[in-house]
């Protein structure tokens, strides 16, 4: 049977050789890059599809993905001809923005007094060539394209996507933004690398959109952030794919000498996600928090593979994952704090609560440590639930409606989480997103 | 005004086990009532049956407030229609804060038609409201900013309670032990705030164990409940006579209620082990 399963995913039509080599014919790439593409693409002919009998697997059925529906988009022109939502930009000046289009960058700016003090930021594939160097450096060195297929698809063909830079010491007051906009039945295979060096400091809003929910498409994607020590980086991603949208991941951090990150997720869209998200602690003093709140309805599955990786001792990790089912959704989470011999005086924490408002959500929650120090303190712990019908009561007898109960309950849900979120407009703007979903309930 | 909250031949039940065995009872807006009587004789149980719980079944009689039928409505339509109660042990509603939390809940009270999702209470107008009747209560302003009910001590939950009549001004208050858990000087600060927000401007139902809450809202009426029924009902001198001398008279007076009321505790105790 599995073996069915991965024939259909397979498609050498509009990802095979010829594809590749139409996209490397096509491509202005420095010549380390594209060795780097050949070297996964030969990875990606090697590997299977992921064996729905693998840990990170087994929760995830990819049965309902045909790959030859889709196909790399390869022109550096493209349009869409629905504008996709964006959320986050509400009442927020920006330092900068990139726009992206199935995939490919069609807008940039950047404030000049920031550009002058060397920070960078704009489409991934222009600054492979502008910034050669740098991006040869940090591009793909926390994501190995062995993890699965989807990572070696990713790898050898991804078509643009995101790059900030921030120099030594350059605090940026103001946030910037970028979006990745995908169309119906298109394909989105962006990268983004955010590089902090030493004292810098920067915030970061990154928002992805279909036309509208009903929308569907394939992204296969990566996320790269590399902090240098005494760095601090805010990170908020909304994931607002259309409800027919496919989604594959591999979203890595690497956190620095007494730098901190604040890593904030929000998902409600997708048909489909697997998320691979990876925090390494790779130097003293370094400090992780990543959020999450997912929401999701109707045959929604999401997966998160999550990783705390307390490379080096003295570092704190705090992980809190939140999500709200509806109808016959379901989430996956499976988390790991993992201590590397030596990386004593480690602090980790995860969580993961869950609330359910229908039967037939479904929510799978799986914490796990694995220390190979003696002198820590790691603590995980998950919850999954009905909403408590005792809270709805009371609310109910001060005057609120049932589903006016509900959403409130909802909205105090992952309140916790947004208590964390300092950002006003964003806090705003994930709570806005949320309370569309909620449904009218009777 | 002249409302009446009228509960006739009231029988409820939970999980199907009889609790209330025909309860009548008549209170008028103005009027003050003492509802007392033993543990487990079914004292919040007609409170909670009155405010609609839906754990608690009316399996016959009815309630009524003027000329609507409260049996046939739901939890919040009775809320918008005058009725509230104090309860006992009040729920957290993590996340969710006191502020937020009253000004929806002022609103949906006062404007029984609103729709959902239609404009709240101004939030100035609301926030001013708000605080100058926490000052009334000698409530700190930092209050109204934590979530509803979590992490509050049994005190400060029992003025939230308190904090929320006043701001929903009902037509019918139901309060149960809004004094229990409090310590002397809390005691007589929520009695004295009870007085000042109730007293004349409401129909209230009492249900209590001490005295303090009475001397300063003195009762028209005090009901005796046991086993499911209200089995005495005379004026204050009734409730002091409990206080001071306890149930025993009315056990003997009454020993079907009593049986009933003994064998309620006795299920109780078997379904704790
Ligand atoms: N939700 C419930 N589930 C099961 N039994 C219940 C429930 N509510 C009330 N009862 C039972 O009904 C009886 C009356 O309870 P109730 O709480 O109304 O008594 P009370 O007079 O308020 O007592 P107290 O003075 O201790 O507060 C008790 O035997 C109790 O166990
Ligand atoms: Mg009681």
């Amino acid at each position: 049977m599995s073996t069915t399963t991965i024939d259909k995913l397979d498609s050498a039509e509009t990802f095979g050789q010829q594809a590749f080599e139409r996209l490397l014919l096509k491509r202005i790439d420095p010549t380390w890059l594209t060795a780097k593409r050949k070297e996964a693409w030969e990875i990606f002919q090697a590997l299977d599809w992921p064996n729905p009998r693998d840990e990170n697997w087994m929760r995830s059925d990819i049965r309902g993905l045909k790959l030859s529906k889709f196909a790399p988009n390869l022109d550096e022109s493209v349009e869409i001809s629905q504008a996709a939502p964006v959320r986050l930009l509400e009442g927020v000046e920006v330092s900068a923005s990139v726009r992206s289009i199935n995939g490919v960058v069609v807008g940039e700016s950047l404030n000049p007094t920031l550009a002058a003090k060397g920070v960078v930021v704009g489409s991934l594939s222009r600054c492979a060539r502008d910034h050669s160097a740098t991006v040869e450096k940090y591009l793909h060195s926390l994501i190995c394209p062995k993890s699965d297929r989807f990572a070696a698809l990713q790898t050898a063909m991804w078509s643009d996507g995101f790059f900030v830079y921030v120099p030594r010491n350059v605090r940026l007051e103001l946030p910037i933004h970028l979006h990745a906009s995908m169309g119906d039945g298109q394909v989105d295979l962006s990268h983004t690398l955010i590089v902090l060096e030493q004292g810098a400091e920067a915030t970061v809003l990154f928002e992805s959109s279909s036309p509208d929910t009903a929308s569907h498409g394939f992204h296969c994607g990566g996320v790269e952030l590399i902090q240098h020590g005494n760095s601090h980086l805010r990170y908020v991603s909304l994931q607002d794919w259309g409800k027919g949208c496919w989604q594959f991941a591999h979203q890595r951090a690497s956190v620095g000498r007494d730098s901190q990150l604040q890593w904030t997720v929000a998902a409600m869209g997708s048909r489909f996600a697997q998320v691979d998200q990876r925090v390494e602690l790779v130097e003293p003093g370094a400090r992780s928090q990543v959020n999450g709140v997912m929401f999701t309805q109707d045959r929604q599955h999401l997966v998160y593979n999550t990783l705390q990786h307390h490379i080096a001792p003295h570092c704190i990790s705090d992980f809190l994952y939140k999500s709200v089912l509806q109808d016959s959704s379901r989430t996956v989470w499976r988390g790991m704090i993992k201590v590397s011999q030596g990386a004593q005086k480690t602090d980790g924490y995860q969580r993961n609560d869950n609330l359910l408002l229908s039967d037939t959500a479904r929510a799978d929650s799986i914490p796990g440590l694995e220390i190979n120090a003696d002198d820590v303190r790691c603590t995980h712990g998950s919850t999954s639930g009905r909403v408590d019908e005792e809270l709805i009561f009371y609310a109910q007898s001060r005057g609120f409606t049932r589903s006016e109960a509900i959403r409130m309950i909802v909205t105090g849900f992952f309140q916790q989480i947004f208590d964390r979120i300092t950002i006003q407009s964003v806090r705003e703007a994930l709570g806005a997103a949320i309370a569309r979903q909620v449904r009218q309930y009777e | 005004m002249s409302h009446i909250l009228r509960i006739e031949n009231l029988h409820v039940s939970v999980n199907d086990k009889p609790i209330l065995r025909g309860v009548n009872l008549v209170i008028k807006f103005g009027e003050t009532h003492a509802l007392m009587g033993p543990n487990g004789s079914g004292k919040s149980t007609l409170g909670l049956a009155i405010s609609g719980h839906p754990n608690y079944q009316i399996t016959e009689g009815s309630i009524w407030l003027d000329d609507a039928n409260l049996t046939e409505m739901e939890a919040d339509e009775r809320s918008r229609a005058g009725i509230f109660m104090a309860f006992q042990r009040p729920v957290a509603i993590p996340g969710v804060k006191m502020a937020d939390f009253l000004r929806h809940a002022a609103t949906n009270v006062r404007h029984p038609d609103r729709k959902e999702g239609q404009d709240l209470i101004p939030m100035r107008e609301f926030r001013k409201e708000l605080k100058s009747r926490m000052e009334q209560l000698k409530m700190d302003p930092e209050f109204a900013r934590r979530y509803v009910n979590d992490g509050f001590s049994g005190g400060e939950m029992k003025r939230a309670e308190i904090l929320t009549m006043a701001m929903l001004s009902p037509k019918f208050s139901i309060l149960d032990e809004t004094d229990s858990g409090l310590d002397a000087d809390a005691v007589r600060l929520a009695s004295a705030s009870i007085a000042e927000i109730g007293r004349d401007k409401m129909g209230l139902l009492i249900i209590t164990h001490h005295d303090k809450l009475l001397e300063h809202n003195p009762p028209q009426f005090t009901h005796v409940m046991l086993g499911g029924r209200i089995v005495e009902t005379g004026g204050a001198e009734l409730a002091r006579e409990l206080h001071d001398h306890g149930y025993d008279r009315i056990r003997k007076a009454y020993p079907d209620a009593d049986a009933a009321n003994q064998q309620m505790l006795a299920k109780e105790e078997s379904l704790a082990v």
